[in-house]
């Protein structure tokens, strides 16, 4: 980052160069699939995979289903937040809780996301709890970590002013703890909200069949219908970015106020 | 910010140094393992808890069979698993396959990284379609690569070898190029040869950031080994968990969750302890 802000801006050279490698292969990709090389149900025309996306969005169904997808989303990352915020607080005042579930926390951090996937449908069924479930799981995790890192890095300084001014636990929560974890904490809603969406995909993947994003792409493939599943992958992609440059800039503005 | 880490900085070091003038004035042992005895101790104090309920709950059937099998009968199939030779199996074929996925992602992204580090020019070149390739996660390329390539063995390959790919290529690149300056001009005022440059000064001063990558490219292999076993596979851990929950035998689906955990953590704690090895190489070499 920093050596960005010392070199000049990317020239338009390098933009340009940038453009060469994706537009190569998108006329690779037109002239594989119009030419007859690649059979086209593999690798189906690029306008095709336009005219589905138009279609898609003219019958409302994409629509639909990111919206759907979006709301899951959303939903489990607010359960899983909020729960990740209060463990990790618990974790990072408490030695006592510190010492008694820590180790725990890391080994279960341990076991790959989605293996937790059958466990949770066969403790919360198939449908819209479940998913709910993994993905507030997904959340979470990269929560409490930042939480407890935050707040383990309380200046003690800080906490000697607390002292001063005969602060109560609360208080001492409330006015120091909290804001001093707030960068930290944010990085960890950020990256709650990275993992909330990739586990949106996968239970949509996994769970029963339903609208949403991963639901579209499941079904594109079943019907073997390559459009589908590119334009899913596509939408999937943008909302993972948009999630992220938009978890950035709230990140930076929020912790602005911050001049130490 | 910068407070916070400044202070916590100092905190570590405050802390190593005790660490080590410790080790220095004959360590006092008894005190590391009555320590190490009352961590212990703490740690116990969940499955204390947790088993006598466990135990009893599931003895009174205060919860179904499949929502929460007996104790007994998880340790029961774990034996039953291993004495069959059933878990190996399963366990080696998805070592198998994350090793080979993993070997063949890394080895390519070693390649680009480098060479993306190394030239600018190739960085311009390659770096936005590497981006929106990396911007979409494994899991969402699965089922396009399930239509490609079928669901055989090159489709949990070419899955896990992207899920490594990404991370080694962004370290990689980013290790290389951000080899100080300065370095580099006593090396060109040295008349290094290319060669000479990549072994005393790039390769010290990359070799950390490559092995967080590979290390990172580690963990999505295992992540990704396990959602394409349970979108496609007859074999492996992942399918061992799609078998049990299709069958609700809660217990087999907790065996493969613990195994899978397992090897994740042992996996990933080889590789830090070799991580910090090599960080204290490059500290010793500057």
């Amino acid at each position: 980052m920093a050596s960005d802000s010392i070199d000049p801006a990317p020239s338009a050279a390098a933009f340009r160069r940038g453009l060469v490698l994706p537009l190569v292969l998108l006329a690779a990709w037109e002239v594989g699939s119009h030419s007859g090389l690649v059979n086209p149900q593999f690798l189906p025309p690029l306008e095709k995979v336009g005219q589905v996306a138009w279609q898609e969005l003219r019958n409302g169904e994409l629509t639909f289903a990111l919206a759907t997808s979006l709301k899951r989303d959303l939903l489990g990352f607010a359960l899983g937040s909020g729960v990740g915020i209060v463990i990790g607080l618990l974790l990072g005042l408490s030695s006592v809780a510190d010492r008694i579930f820590t180790t725990w926390f890391n080994g279960l951090k341990q076991i790959a996301l989605l293996a937790w996937i059958p466990l949770i449908s066969l403790w919360f069924g198939f449908d819209e709890t479940a998913k709910i479930v993994f993905i507030g799981l997904a959340a979470a995790i990269p929560v409490i970590l930042n939480t407890v890192e935050g707040v383990r890095a309380t200046s003690t300084r800080l906490l000697e002013v607390g002292d001063i001014f005969k602060f109560n636990r609360l208080q001492f929560v409330w006015s120091i703890y909290l804001p001093s974890a707030t960068p930290s904490l944010l990085t960890g809603l950020h990256l709650g909200l990275i993992y909330a969406w990739l586990a949106t995909i996968g239970a949509e993947y996994f769970m029963a069949a339903g609208p949403g994003i991963g639901g579209l792409i499941i079904s594109g493939r079943e019907r073997f219908e390559m459009a589908l599943v590119l334009l899913g992958i596509v939408v999937v992609g943008l909302v993972g970015f948009c999630v992220d440059r938009g978890a950035s800039w709230l990140e930076r503005r929020l912790v602005s106020w911050r001049t130490v | 910010m910068s407070d916070a880490v400044l202070e916590t900085g100092l905190g570590s070091r405050r802390l190593t140094s005790a660490d080590g003038a410790r080790r220095l004035f004959g360590a006092r042992l008894g005190q590391r393992v009555a320590r190490r005895a009352a961590a212990a101790g703490w740690l116990l104090i969940v499955p204390a808890v947790a088993l006598p309920v466990w135990i009893v709950g599931s003895e009174r059937g205060w919860l179904a069979q499949q929502i929460l099998p007996r104790p007994a009968d998880v340790l029961h199939t774990f034996g039953e698993m291993v004495a069959s030779g059933e878990l190996a199996q399963h366990a080696g074929i998805s070592l198998l396959r994350v090793l080979f996925g993993f070997a063949v992602g890394s080895g390519a992204a070693l390649v680009l990284g480098s060479a993306m580090g190394l030239s600018r020019r190739v960085d311009e070149y390659v770096r936005p379609l590497f981006t929106a390739i990396a911007q979409v996660p494994a899991l969402a390329w699965i089922p396009l690569a399930m239509l490609l390539l079928g669901i055989g063995e090159t489709l949990k390959i070419v899955v896990i070898a992207k899920a490594a790919f990404v991370p080694v290529v962004m370290n990689t690149s980013a290790g290389i190029a951000n080899v100080p300056r300065s370095l580099v001009e006593v090396g060109e005022s040295f008349r290094f040869t290319p060669l000479q440059m990549l072994r005393h000064v790039v390769l010290p001063g990359a070799v950390p950031p490559i092995f967080t990558g590979l290390r990172y490219g580690l963990t999505h292999a295992w992540i990704a080994l396990v959602s394409v076993e349970l979108l496609a596979s007859s074999e492996g851990l992942g399918y061992l968990l799609v078998w049990g929950r299709q069958m609700f035998w809660l217990d087999t689906v907790l065996v493969a969750m613990i195994v899978i955990g397992v090897i994740g953590f042992v996996s990933d704690k080889i590789l830090a302890v070799v991580e910090t090895r090599l960080q204290r190489w490059r500290t010793d070499g500057v």
